[in-house]
């Protein structure tokens, strides 16, 4: 027995020179290496589809996906500012949605997460309307709002608004019924027991809804984008397709993806930031 | 100011149930006095409770503070649960201060006065899910007492803590209460506990609850737990409850979830 545990210890141990090296390779894996890892996986496979396509003649003609071209193009889009041009709208487009979508979805997820009528009675038509692709919504929006801004801000606001309301609404009903009782017996109110007692239980709640609402929103974006505006990053996707500059379009889709991870990221970030679950 | 007490003949069913929980309940408490309530689960004390703390209206009768009756909860009269039920958001002096933070109340070093009280004065800014059980209660106590209460409420606030931890807690809230004359009510399924921390116990039965009992404790504080004369009140309490309400020994709480009395009022 004790001869085997030797064995095996000593298989996960490379101990040269006194320096566990086994060990270090491990801790330098996990602090970045893995990541690379999967960077590059993505990148070579890109790069393989690009190989494929250029060497078909039937595709040939699209070889500008490749990342070598892609690539070149993004640096030379970011120094003539037409990326910024692109990112911009868009994010605005991104904020005032998610605003909306938070500032509507909060408030009804808060209410329907404490009165079970409320949620009842909103139950099915919830349910009902929260299957409906945002997209569907396209021809009623463009009809609605007087600005091509306005209908897709629209979209993003309906493709966002459930993921927070239903996390708000779960939020609240999670909360310890014994932390009413006590903030009631101190004498509180009922905006106080809001400001003091739910919006602090349920921030991370709030985040975490937000944070599935950001990826829905982004992915509407582009196509929302395709709609009459001549600005934003699925404009500028339409735009390259119709004019054959492939290049563009993989560098514009590079963006969006780049961005993407990032406002997740931040997203990440809020939700630690307003958690209250004990670390580690 | 220090509250009086009086509960005027109390009768209370709750919604959706025939059977009453609590009746002809009366019962006057001095400024200042340390009443136990004892009984078997079910006997409808701590529905008594959450009616002292205006956290449940009775259906008939009323409970009267200083002659006003109680119709809300307020931070007067303040009630400390099984669990310290501390928000994890806020820092130890955050949940002490939360009483005084709510009746918009400058806290002019009351805070740090009571934490030094109950022996946290060097944890203030400590995360309150890094204390014992027995710390956070020490904490829900400091709470408690910020908004300077006439009345302080205490629903088998020790059942959840050790052995030694409890007795301690006892004998320190037994002290504070003391020191302040604060006029406290408490519901317990300990015999000890009542002894070492009243000055007057009264015993509920159940089915309906109504209070069928009452014994005077008459020892000086701090009480001393070795003494004879604890010993032989303790028996007496013992031997009253028995031939009241039938064995001590099985005169156990109810988890505090199942609470009808929480329920409601939640």
């Amino acid at each position: 027995m004790s001869s085997q545990q030797t064995l095996s210890s000593s298989l996960y141990t490379a101990r040269v020179g006194g320096i566990d090296w086994l060990a270090i390779a491990n801790r330098l894996m996990h602090s970045g290496g893995y990541t690379a890892i999967g960077i590059l996986s993505l990148l070579a496979a890109w790069w393989l589809g690009g190989w494929l396509i250029e060497n078909n003649p039937d595709t040939s003609s699209f070889a500008d996906f490749a990342p070598a071209p892609a690539f070149s193009r993004l640096v030379e889009l970011t120094l003539n500012g037409a990326v910024w041009t692109a990112i911009v709208p868009s994010l605005e487009r991104i904020g005032l949605g998610l605003f909306w979508a938070a500032v509507l979805g909060v408030p009804i997820g808060v209410a329907i997460g404490l009165y079970a009528s409320l949620r009842e009675v909103t139950h099915v038509p919830f349910q009902f309307l929260r299957m409906i692709s945002p997209l569907a919504w396209m021809p009623i929006a463009v009809l609605a709002f007087a600005t091509w801004d306005g209908a897709i801000i629209f979209l993003i606001t309906v493709a966002a608004i459930w993921p927070i309301l239903f996390s708000t609404a779960q939020g609240v009903r999670r909360i310890d019924p014994l932390w009413f009782k006590v903030a009631k017996n101190l004498g509180a109110d009922g905006f106080q027991m809001l400001r003091k007692i739910i919006l602090p239980a349920i921030g991370q709640d709030i985040f975490a809804g937000i944070r599935l609402a950001v990826g829905v929103a982004w992915i509407v974006l582009v196509p929302a984008e395709y709609l009459g505006v001549t600005s934003g990053l699925g404009y500028a996707i339409n735009d390259a397709r119709d004019t054959l500059e492939y290049d563009t379009l993989a560098a514009m889709v590079v963006v969006i993806g780049v961005i993407g991870f990032f406002l997740d990221a931040i997203c990440v970030k809020l939700i630690q930031r307003f958690s209250w679950h004990q670390q580690g | 100011m220090t509250a009086n007490v009086s509960i005027d003949y109390i009768n209370h069913t709750y919604k959706g149930q025939v059977e009453p929980t609590l009746v002809d309940i009366a019962a006057n408490i001095e400024p200042g006095e340390k009443l136990a309530l004892i009984g078997r689960s079910g006997c409808g004390k701590s529905t008594l409770l959450h009616m002292l703390a205006g956290l449940l209206i009775p259906t008939e009768g009323c409970v009267r503070i200083n002659g006003h009756q109680v119709i809300k909860p307020s931070a007067k009269w303040n009630m400390m649960f099984q669990k310290p039920s501390l928000y994890p958001w806020m820092n130890v002096r955050q949940n002490a201060q939360l009483g005084l933070d709510l009746a918009g109340i400058k806290d002019d070093g009351k805070v740090d006065e009571l934490l030094e009280l109950v022996g946290l004065s060097d944890k203030s800014e400590a995360s309150v899910q890094s204390l014992s059980g027995g710390q956070q209660q020490r904490v829900a106590l400091a709470r408690s007492l910020a908004t300077t209460p006439e009345l302080l409420l205490l629903d088998e606030p020790f059942s959840a803590l050790d052995a030694f931890t409890r007795s301690a807690l006892q004998d320190e809230v037994a002290r504070i209460t003391h020191q302040q004359k604060l006029t406290m009510v408490m519901v317990t399924h300990d015999i000890e506990e009542a002894v070492a921390m009243a000055d007057r116990v009264l015993i509920m039965s159940a089915n309906p609850g109504r209070i069928v009992g009452e014994m005077k404790v008459e020892l000086p504080y701090p009480r001393e737990r070795a003494s004879q004369q604890f010993s032989k009140t303790r028996e007496d309490l013992m031997k009253q409850f028995d031939s009241l309400v039938g064995n001590a020994s099985q005169a156990e709480s109810e988890p505090e979830s199942e609470k009808k009395s929480d329920r409601e009022a939640a």
